[in-house]
């Protein structure tokens, strides 16, 4: 019999004010045009429903957070880093690091740049000390080309209540050859409203990982963030995004990359704690040439519930967009990916390619994807696809045959599944420290 | 005590199916002989070989299998491998994400852990000299160490690869299921060079094929044919030159006439 669940109630909305933009506005002395973002942003999350049944939310059931918990804006109660797992901590490679910027409840506790980079002009700050030693930059770019409050509610709710983030710059011509390093950390329950935002300029080139990660806490937390990263004509940028908050973070994310003529962009993002994640994922190519590679990997246990939906917006001729990712489900766990590919009419000669691929470890998971294609051009070549999979038998027995025993060569079998992905982490530590997070995901 | 494979009385489906593919099929392989198993098409030869190897997609429904007195039937495949038994498959499997060297120390590991639980596994330098060496040998492209396990591999990849296991896994009891088909001429004399390598007093082998081309270079000792089911003749090497000579049609017909006669 088919169970038709019926939602009794609409889902609530926290309890934010406007004089809770006013007083974080004051608290850091802020600038005018930015308290006029903040208000500009306000109405638009005042006069926008809080999200339910439009066909990108209808299938995410959010409405099991607790907003009295997770509406309270984090404090930073003086940690350090100290506090910070060591493993979130490690550079990334074995050489020389670019930079590491460590945040602990909103609070910037490690702020390194390498002064080879700072010679060259790259910046890489938090963004309270960006908006203060280059305020143009930051006005120009900040929250106007990449995620925009108009993108939904969650948007122009942390677009009127940002309170903490990165910045980053590379100048033109300008290659960074170093990785750049940020972890974001929360000790305690509550709101954190986290926004990075890159800029790589002409001809500039930059690689990059974010990692948020947060610790037990008693109540329940929502990361109401955003990402954006804005690449410029020819300009090559890897960016690797590592969620893995505790179990009782909803997060709510927009992230959205923009690619100009003949550039790159190559990002990887993992998905692999929260309790539920509604992310927002997109790449719009904006310049002839424009080249993005999205991938990601997610997996989820338990009761988690992810929702990635993904965009890759053709705004050029020549452009090309190729999005892969893989998840695997177990227990009771739900994952949802949406993808769409656009393209504005007459672009010519667009390539666009997305599959997702599922591997469904238990009967009382869910695993859903769907693609979609809009595409208002004729000389296209895009494809769409979704695959799913369980543990299948056959391969088990081949690795079994020479001794490996059942949990081994499963766990083998679904490793290999994600290796693909994580081989394009470009930091051979990073990838080992995955593979061993989805290993003890698999052994539970 | 010399290592033996003993099948006795072997009936055996496809797991959940009533139609036998092997009716009764008894043979005995001892360590340091070479037996050759050949048939037409269909005939059940690579159902016994997974059957040995425990593939459970089939069934036995009777009769046993034992390695050195062990009943083989109880074990699961990692058990069997274990135990000594090695099965070079007809096809293998392709496994993305799992490359061939990592796959292979993880199967040396499995070994030395089932002795001794406190094995810290088979050191690094150690396995990349022993994985140089046997794929020199068999030569193999040393790359091949870093490549999704089959994956992309052309059918006489798969074949040589398969053989590498084998030499690297060091079974008493090896099963070559159709180990040269695919394989040129050149192929061929490699895979073959590396068996007989390995072939000796401490090495069983059952070669399951169709040609006796392959038994050129691999001298069995014994050879069997395996019709509906059962063994219906044994011999010596002049068996599978008959048989090249002349098909299996004689076997049929003989056959035929015998369970005539019977009855
Ligand atoms: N997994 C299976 N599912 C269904 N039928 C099977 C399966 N495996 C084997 N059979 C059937 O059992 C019979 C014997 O097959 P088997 O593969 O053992 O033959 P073979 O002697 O190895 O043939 P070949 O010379 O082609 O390799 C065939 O009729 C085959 O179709
Ligand atoms: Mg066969």
């Amino acid at each position: 019999m088919a169970v038709v669940r019926r939602r009794s109630a609409l889902p609530q909305a926290p309890s934010f004010s406007w004089a809770d933009v006013q007083s974080l506005s004051d608290a850091h002395d802020e600038p005018d045009w930015l308290r006029a973002r903040r208000r500009e942003a306000w109405e638009i999350y005042r006069n926008t429903p809080m999200p339910y049944q439009e066909e990108e939310w209808r299938r995410t059931d959010y409405r099991h957070i607790r907003w009295d918990e997770a509406e309270r804006l984090i404090q930073a109660n003086g940690a350090t880093a100290a506090v910070v797992p060591a493993k979130n901590l490690e550079p990334l490679t074995g050489a020389e690091q670019g930079g590491l910027l460590v945040f602990v409840d909103g609070n910037v506790v490690r702020s390194e740049l390498a002064p080879s980079l700072e010679k060259q002009g790259v910046i890489f700050t938090d963004l309270r000390t960006a908006l203060r030693d280059h305020s143009e930059l930051v006005e120009r770019r900040l929250m106007t080309q990449a995620v925009r409050a108009t993108d939904g509610k969650f948007a122009a709710l942390h677009a009127a209540l940002w309170d903490y983030g990165v910045f980053v710059y590379v100048p033109r011509n300008t290659i960074a050859e170093l990785p750049l390093h940020v972890v974001c950390y929360n000790t305690s329950a509550g709101a954190a409203m986290g926004h990075v935002l890159v800029v790589l300029d002409d001809n500039a080139q930059a690689t990059m990982q974010v990692e948020y990660a947060s610790n037990v806490t008693d109540g329940q937390s929502a990361y109401i963030g955003a990402t954006e990263l804005i690449v410029g004509d020819a300009g090559n940028l890897r960016y690797v995004s590592l969620q893995d908050w505790n179990r009782d973070t909803f997060e709510f994310s927009h992230q959205r990359g923009i690619v100009g003529r003949d550039a790159q962009l190559d990002w990887v993002n993992g998905v692999m704690g929260s309790q539920l994640t509604k992310a927002f994922i997109e790449v719009d190519a904006v310049g002839q040439g424009a080249n993005a590679r999205v991938s990601g990997f997610f997996f989820a246990d338990r009761d988690q519930f992810f929702d990635l939906d993904t965009q890759q917006n053709h705004n050029a001729p020549l452009t090309n967009t190729d999005l892969l990712f893989k998840g695997a489900a177990r227990d009771r766990a739900r994952t949802l990916w949406q993808g769409m590919i656009k393209s504005l009419p007459q672009m010519q000669r667009i390539d666009g390619y997305q599959v997702c691929r599922n591997l469904l470890l238990s009967d009382e998971a869910r695993m859903d994807s769907i693609p979609g294609l809009e595409i208002e051009a004729d000389d296209v070549a895009c494809s769409h696809a979704a695959t799913f999979g369980t543990l299948e038998e056959e391969p088990i027995y081949y690795l079994m045959s020479r001794g490996i025993t059942r949990p081994q060569a499963q766990l083998m079998i679904i490793e290999g599944f994600f290796d693909e992905l994580l081989q394009r982490i470009p930091f051979e530590r990073v990838r080992q420290r995955l593979m061993a997070e989805i290993e003890a995901k698999i052994i539970g | 005590m010399v290592a033996t494979l003993e099948i006795r009385n072997l009936h055996a489906s496809v797991d959940g199916e009533d139609e036998m593919i092997l009716r009764g099929l008894d043979l005995t392989v001892k360590k340091g002989e070479i037996h050759a198993l050949m048939g037409p098409n269909g005939s059940g030869k690579s159902t016994l070989a997974n059957i040995l190897m425990g593939n459970p997609a089939y069934e036995v429904h009777e009769g046993e299998v034992l390695l050195d007195g062990e009943n083989l039937l109880d074990l699961e495949p990692d058990e069997r491998s274990r135990a000594g038994l090695f099965l070079a498959f007809q096809y293998p499997v392709a496994i993305p994400g799992v490359t061939l060297g990592n796959f292979l120390r993880h199967a040396i590991n499995a070994r030395m852990k089932a002795e001794d639980p406190d094995s810290k596994g088979i050191p690094i330098p150690k396995f990349a000299r022993l994985m140089r060496e046997k794929m020199t040998q068999l030569q193999i492209d040393h790359a091949f160490a870093g490549r999704y396990l089959n994956e992309g591999f052309s059918g006489g990849e798969k074949k040589r690869a398969e053989v590498l296991q084998m030499a690297v896994l060091e079974p008493e009891i090896a099963v070559l299921d159709e180990t040269d088909s695919g394989l040129d001429i050149d192929a061929l004399r490699i895979v073959a060079d590396g068996v007989n390598a390995l072939t000796g007093p401490d090495l069983g082998v059952l070669v399951i094929t169709h040609y006796q081309r392959m038994l050129n270079y691999i001298k069995p000792d014994y050879v069997h044919v395996l019709y509906e089911g059962r063994i219906v003749e044994s011999g010596g090497p002049e068996l599978a030159v008959e048989l090249e000579e002349k098909g299996y049609e004689w076997i049929r017909e003989r056959h035929e006439a015998l369970a005539h006669f019977q009855a």
